[in-house]
This record gives structure tokens, C-alpha cells and sequence, in this order.
């Protein structure tokens, strides 16, 4: 009894750090093979439209209606100090260093993420990658790095146009909605928000998360066993793992970029 | 899908990404910080500095032309040795001021540059030597009270 349960832990801590290797192969594998998807760029194009485009209407919907709430909760906490002029940067600085690449990183882990994981998984059950290697055509080439460079170019934009809009909502909502003098709005904002310390550390987070997301939901669809079932839970555990990564890297990356500020 | 309709779409979502950079760089953010080729930097020794920050603007007539670049303690002279990184576009006479303000009765605080006049203006690496330091709320109401105290005081 205890002899099979030790050697149960056993098994699986030699299959998990068997995985780790495998994943850390295969990341570097497609960064080895990325010349493809730079030489012929049009692979990786037609996979920033179905990554990025795709997913514009979630982003942008979200950013707005993210930034509304931010003008609407913001304001009545600093109504209750009288310093509604305030909204700006509480709604520009949440945005630009949180919000704005986490969230954004989320949904696209839920949108473009498992969509990646469902097509590659989906080509390896119909063996579509085994067809590519006995054509001598690398999958990994032409396949999965292309979608990991576009997604890694399209995760910063994403989280730019997110930030953007949840500025714009809240402006809509404090200025417009409610009244709060549009003059000060803006300049406090610009007072307080700065552009390296803060903007450029977003921008350096949303890459790190379009790192993290694209190689999870590639690895996940390319170690997924050549089922239905494989595949389906291969989708989950990509959306699972990657938004588990995204918030772990993001304390981290708040860690180092903003203890240091004061 | 149409090979060029799918580049448009990428095009579109490209230049909108670049675009929303942007407008958080501009209109957010305030892109016009002081960089180090077009500034001076000046030292300025202060007993107490309260709670003023590396970042901190410095004004002159309620006008921000520097920032607070540097603050370090001065071990031989038990002093805050605060370094000022002023815009070029901006001289100061060299009996100038410098005092540690707040904006408001909570708000941040600042540094306050008095012109003097003296005709020598401030070079990079000079020293301002009247300062005038922060005001510690605890010793004001400290003061408050004891004047209080000594009013009510039978005579």
C-alpha cells in the first residue's frame, strides 16, 4: 500500500519533470526555427489576423466598459475626500500598469490562447503534422513558430488599445457623465503618469505576457494526446495555466519594476 | 479569406495598436520629462526635507522647470543632500532659494525656487545656499499648543 503510493509519487515527479524538459525543447526548438516566420512573413500575418484582429472586438469592449466602472467606483471613493480631480490618475495609472496588460493578457488567453491549442491539437490528431514531416516541411517552422511570433507582436498592441479605451471610458463617464472638470482630468493624469516608469513597463509586461500565453497554448496543442478528449483538455488546461502564468508573472514583474519607485 | 483583405486587417490593427502607444504616451502620459542633454543639475542641502521624493517637481512661480533628481543623506554635515535637475531653457541667479512647499494641505511636496538677485546665474554642479526646510505638522501644532497653553495661563 504505502510502496505503490511512494511509487505513484514517483511516477508522476518523473513524468512532470520529463514535461518540463519537453516544453523547455520544444520553446527553444521554435526559437530556432523562427527564421521561417520572418522569411516568408505572410505566415505570420494571416496568424496576427486570426490572433490579434480576431480578437479586437473583445478587447476593445472590455477596455471601455473596464474604465466606465473605473470612472464610476473611482469617483465615489474620492468624492468622499474631495478630491474628484483625482479620477484621471487613478483611472490612467490603474489602467496603464495593471489592468491593462493583465486583463488584456487574460482575454487573450481565453480567446486566442485556446484557439491555438484546439488548431494545433486538431492537426496533430488528423495527422496533419506527421504529413508535414514526410513531406520534409518542419511542422515546427511552419506551423507553430509563425503563430508564436504573432501573437508575441500582438499582445502588446492589444494591451495598448485596451488601456486606451479604459482611459477613453473613463473619461466618458467622469467628464462627460458626471462632470468632473475635464481641464484637470487630463492634466493631473499627465502629471502623474510617466512614460518610462509607467507606460513602458506596461508595454514590457503585455510582451512578457504574449510570451507566456503563446507558448503555453503551443506546447498544450502540440503535447496533447491525439483525441477529442486529448484535445478538449489540452484547450482547458491552456486557458488554466496561462492565466495562472499571466497573474504569477505579473506580481513578479510589479515586484521588480515598481518596489524600487520611492 | 482574400489574401490582401487579410493584410488590410492586420494593416488596420497595426497602425490602430501603434496609434493607442500613442495616445497614451501623449495624452496620457506627459512625454516632455526633463532629459539629461537640455538640463543643470544643482545641489541643495536641507535639515529636514519631510516627505519629498526622487521625482518630485520643482516649481519657481508655480511653474515645474526641474525635478528632483537625487536625495542622499550627507553623513559629515547630518543633512539631506538634495540634487536638482533643472530645464537649460530656465537661469537662476545664484542667491536663488530653495525651499520644500506642499501643494495644498495633503498633497505632494515640491520644491519652491525663489529668484534671488545676484547677476551670476547657476551652473551646472553649483550649490543653493539658502534653503528652507519642510514643515513638520507635528511641531507646528506642537507650537500651537504650548502658545495656546501660555494664553490661558494665570498671570
Amino acid at each position: 500500500m504505502l510502496r505503490r503510493a511512494i511509487e505513484n509519487l514517483g511516477n508522476r515527479t518523473i513524468q512532470g519533470v520529463w514535461r518540463m524538459g519537453f516544453a523547455t525543447r520544444f520553446f527553444l526548438a521554435v526559437l530556432l526555427h523562427s527564421g521561417t516566420a520572418f522569411r516568408r512573413f505572410g505566415l505570420t500575418i494571416r496568424e496576427m489576423y486570426f490572433s490579434g484582429v480576431l480578437s479586437l472586438i473583445i478587447i476593445l469592449v472590455s477596455g471601455l466598459f473596464v474604465g466606465m466602472v473605473l470612472g464610476l467606483q473611482g469617483y465615489e471613493t474620492l468624492q468622499t475626500y474631495g478630491s474628484e480631480e483625482a479620477l484621471g490618475i487613478l483611472v490612467a495609472l490603474s489602467l496603464v500598469r495593471e489592468l491593462g496588460p493583465v486583463v488584456a493578457a487574460l482575454l487573450f488567453a481565453s480567446r486566442a490562447g485556446s484557439a491555438i491549442t484546439a488548431e494545433i491539437g486538431l492537426m496533430k490528431a488528423t495527422e496533419q503534422l506527421s504529413a508535414m514531416e514526410m513531406m520534409a516541411v518542419d511542422p515546427i517552422a511552419r506551423v507553430v513558430a509563425p503563430r508564436f511570433w504573432a501573437g508575441v507582436f500582438s499582445m502588446p498592441l492589444l494591451a495598448a488599445l485596451f488601456s486606451a479605451m479604459g482611459v477613453f471610458g473613463g473619461y466618458l463617464v467622469g467628464v462627460q457623465l458626471i462632470g468632473v472638470d475635464e481641464g484637470s482630468f487630463w492634466s493631473q493624469m499627465q502629471s502623474a503618469v510617466d512614460f518610462e516608469q509607467d507606460i513602458l513597463n506596461g508595454v514590457i509586461k503585455s510582451v512578457v505576457f504574449g510570451v507566456a500565453i503563446t507558448a503555453i497554448a503551443l506546447f498544450e496543442g502540440y503535447d496533447a494526446p491525439p483525441t477529442a478528449e486529448g484535445v478538449s483538455g489540452a484547450t482547458t488546461r491552456t486557458v488554466v495555466t496561462s492565466s495562472l502564468a499571466v497573474l504569477a508573472l505579473d506580481f513578479v514583474l510589479t515586484a521588480f519594476m515598481f518596489r524600487g519607485l520611492n | 479569406m482574400n489574401k490582401t483583405v487579410l493584410d488590410l486587417w492586420v494593416g488596420i490593427f497595426v497602425v490602430a495598436g501603434i496609434a493607442a502607444l500613442l495616445f497614451l504616451a501623449l495624452k496620457v502620459g506627459s512625454m516632455n520629462t526633463v532629459n539629461t542633454s537640455d538640463s543643470y543639475t544643482v545641489l541643495a542641502r536641507f535639515e529636514n526635507i519631510g516627505g519629498l521624493k526622487v521625482r518630485a517637481p520643482v516649481k519657481s512661480a508655480g511653474v515645474v522647470v526641474g525635478r528632483v533628481s537625487d536625495i542622499r543623506f550627507d553623513n559629515e554635515r547630518y543633512e539631506a543632500a538634495v540634487t536638482l535637475r533643472l530645464d537649460k531653457r530656465y537661469a537662476f541667479p545664484k542667491d536663488s532659494s530653495a525651499a520644500i512647499l506642499t501643494s495644498g494641505l495633503l498633497g505632494e511636496q515640491y520644491v519652491g525656487l525663489s529668484a534671488g538677485g545676484d547677476s551670476v546665474k547657476l551652473k551646472q554642479g553649483d550649490r543653493i545656499l539658502i534653503t528652507q526646510d519642510a514643515v513638520v505638522l507635528e511641531n507646528l501644532i506642537g507650537q500651537f499648543l504650548y502658545g495656546k497653553a501660555q494664553e490661558g495661563a494665570p498671570q
